[in-house]
């Protein structure tokens, strides 16, 4: 597991560059790729969400994951994880179906998605993550409350460790969901708009987080909303709505041509990035 | 005086034991937000238990317990074909579904009637006053059935829980985390269903389904107000259903001669004991009770109504020609009608904290008084400015936000202040800011 954190930052210089697939099924897929999405389709209520979705997430990459309100973000890093059924295709994590490489994979939900008045702490939510790590009816071992309060470190959340969840502000609430994927020490971390409602500072260091993860080789998805930053934060972006648009080195493929094609087109990069703004309030 | 007898001991150990094995699983029922399923469930294990006395033919715990078992799965099941399938809400699903098999149920013991005797009146009440009737022999003793099921139930639950605690616990705050580590989020709701429906089954026939829904929701109620963690949680829900029941008992005793009335449920007033316990742990629990809450009004109301007391002596002193220590008489204190308490402990809080001392006519600043009440004019007054000058508000209507703005300006934050308004000598109102005190 340790030996992916010693390797050298430095990355292939050429980023492998892919124009947006023509036809689906025409990818090839690598099997050393950290996630392999073959042609998935997800429905709910036989309503599509995500049409012949198909592309190989690379290796140790910030990767942002852009689209409209709606255009199945979420669902995606949903169906990777095996958390909504795919009517099609299938997902490989490095080469291998996802039952047998769970503990490779760190998850950060949208805030929203669970009850903060629930009685627990911060430490006891940040354990949570390490629960994989020890199978059914087993206890928590001390090596786990360890590495669970060096997450807690990690994030500067150490102080807070023994309040309530319902005590925490939204950027608290969002450094214990990370501190929990880091508590997990993946390969792979998918995480749902991690900036969603925290104050700039907090962006600030979530995003140097993710900067020192990608550097020490491990692969990054995060749904990102405010398309100011989308350059400075992300070395590789995923335009998505309900199909992939493009995807790619961000250099190469984040111009507003394909913004206006992922966003109806409509809008502009001005307004789209205004109700992106409004959204996060 | 209270006749006691061993009839009274074994009432209220199956009270407790009942009360204690619904209330440990209902509290896992009340953090899912899912306290309905309680209800549902409790209706729907009557056809589960005529159905496997049907087939079997016998009421052997057994038997019942099969049932429960399969009930509890069919009802979740259901439930929850019947919410995607129909596209409604959670509990209308279960609505549709207890509604439909307590009919089933109703039927089926019409049937089975003629063979015994599942009465549908003791299955509301329960027959707790009876229990020493059906003793069992049990370790050199005579033990009435009710105890060694409700006992067992309760061991069961504990076993259950506490194995599954960081799996149950992770599936109640974050299914789809619980999901994604590999422990089933739907497998451990199944699980919590079959145990309450057991826990049901094994509960009835003692105290009836009353008390049980009354536990299953009102111990874990009194429990989530007062807790931080899940696992005092669970010991809180616990000791209060224990401590109903052992009230419920003692009222059902001693209120009835007292109110002259002749006889009444022991089981429902055990039902009764935890709301009353509810009803106080709302009035007075520490973190959201209502007491609590006025309490932390009026303490708030009193800080702020002291602060604008050393406004006021402040600002008193400033005005031009002004030599002598202003004086603040008692009535004026009773200027924002707050009520006296508020007035009461905001004065006692300023002469404790040694800021105003009591002269001949009222009040006068002392000179650590005098100290904090420009700390807070500066602040006050920096905090016009800035509103002023970056938020563009008027002149005459930054006075309430400022006010509210200084009681919470420390150190930093004015020092912030007075580099972002370039600290300047005059507010907008054209009155002096008083200089940074040296410290
Ligand atoms: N559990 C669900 N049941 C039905 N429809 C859903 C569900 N979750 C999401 N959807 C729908 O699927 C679409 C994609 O949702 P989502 O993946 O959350 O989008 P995003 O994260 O990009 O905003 C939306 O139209 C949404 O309404
Ligand atoms: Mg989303």
């Amino acid at each position: 597991m340790e030996t992916r954190t010693d390797r050298p930052t430095t990355r292939p210089a050429v980023p492998e560059h892919r124009p947006a697939p023509a036809s689906p099924a025409g990818t090839d897929h690598s099997p050393n790729a950290p996630i392999s999405i073959h042609d998935v389709t997800v429905a709910y209520d036989r309503k599509p969400v995500l049409w012949d979705v198909d592309l190989d997430v690379p290796e140790g990459r910030l990767v942002g994951l852009i689209g409209p309100n709606g255009a199945g973000k979420s669902t995606l890093l949903k169906a990777i994880l095996g958390l909504v059924p795919v009517i099609s295709g299938r997902v490989a994590i490095y080469g291998k179906p996802l039952s047998k490489q769970r503990k490779l994979l760190g998850y950060v939900p949208q805030r929203e998605s669970v009850d903060w008045d629930f009685p627990v702490t911060v430490r006891d939510v940040v354990q949570m993550g390490l629960y994989g790590q020890v199978g059914w009816f087993r206890r928590l071992r001390r090596e786990h409350v360890r590495r669970a309060d060096e997450a807690l470190e990690r994030v500067g959340m150490t102080d807070l460790a023994d309040r309530q969840i319902s005590q925490l502000s939204g950027g608290q609430q969002q450094r214990v969901f990370l501190a929990r994927a880091l508590a997990q020490d993946a390969q792979i971390y998918l995480m749902d708009e991690p900036f969603a409602g925290v104050d700039s500072a907090t962006e600030k260091s979530i995003v140097a987080l993710l900067h020192d993860l990608r550097n020490a080789g491990r692969t990054v998805v995060c749904v990102h909303h405010d398309l100011q930053t989308v350059a400075a934060y992300f070395d590789y972006v995923i335009l998505l709505n309900m199909r992939v648009v493009t995807h790619g080195a961000t250099a190469d493929v984040y111009t507003e041509e394909n913004l206006r094609k992922t966003y109806g087109g409509q809008l502009t990069l001005l307004s789209s990035a205004a109700t992106a703004l409004a959204q996060r309030h | 005086m209270i006749s006691w007898s061993v009839i009274d001991t074994w009432i209220i150990i199956v009270g407790v034991l009942s009360a204690v094995g619904c209330a440990l699983p209902g509290a896992y029922l009340l953090l899912r937000r899912q306290s309905m399923m309680g209800d549902a469930i409790s209706h729907s294990v009557l056809p589960g238990i005529a159905g496997a006395y049907l087939i079997m033919g016998n009421r052997e715990p057994l038997t019942l317990f099969l049932g429960a078992i399969v009930i509890g799965i069919v009802t979740t099941v259901l439930i929850r074909l019947v919410k995607h399938g129909g596209k409604i809400e959670d509990g209308a699903a279960m609505g549709v579904v207890f509604t439909a098999l307590f009919a089933l149920g109703l039927v089926m013991i019409r049937r089975a009637a003629d063979h015994v005797d599942l009465d549908p009146d003791c299955v509301l009440y329960g027959a707790i006053e009876l229990t020493f009737l059906d003793t069992v022999p049990f370790l050199g003793m005579d033990v009435p059935r009710a105890a060694l099921l409700t006992g067992g139930m309760l061991l069961a639950n504990v076993l259950f829980l506490g194995l599954l605690y960081k799996e149950l616990k992770l599936s109640s705050f974050d299914p789809g985390l619980s999901d994604a580590l590999g422990y089933s989020s739907r497998f451990l709701h199944h699980l919590l269903m079959v145990a309450i429906a057991a826990t049901m089954v094994a509960s009835f026939e003692a105290v009836g389904s009353i008390l049980v829904i009354a536990m299953l929701i009102v111990p874990p109620a009194c429990a989530y107000l007062l807790c931080n963690r899940l696992l005092p949680m669970l010991l809180v829900s616990a000791g209060f259903a224990a401590a109903s029941a052992v009230l419920g008992h003692l009222s059902a005793i001693a209120l009835p001669p007292v109110l002259g009335y002749e006889d009444t449920s022991t089981a429902g007033m055990m039902a009764l004991a935890a709301g009353v316990l509810f009803g106080g742990v709302f009035f007075l629990s520490p973190k959201s009770g209502v007491l609590a809450q006025s309490w932390r009004r009026v303490r708030l109301g009193a800080q702020l109504l002291s602060e604008e007391v050393l406004g006021v002596l402040y600002r008193r002193q400033e005005a031009p020609g002004v030599s002598a220590r202003p004086v603040l008489a008692p009535e004026e204190l009773r200027r924002g009608a707050q009520g006296r308490t508020v007035e009461w402990l905001a004065g006692r809080r300023l002469v404790r904290q040694g800021y105003v001392r009591p002269v001949p006519g009222g009040f006068e600043l002392t000179e650590p008084g005098l100290h904090e009440a420009r700390r807070l004019i500066r602040a006050h007054r920096l905090w016009e400015t800035w509103l002023v000058e970056e938020m563009n508000l008027r002149p005459d209507h930054v006075h309430g936000p400022a006010s509210r703005l200084e009681s919470v300006t420390g150190e930093a934050m004015e020092e912030e202040l007075a580099r972002e308004t370039g600290a300047p000598a005059m507010d907008p109102h054209a009155r002096r800011i008083p200089p940074a005190e040296k410290h």
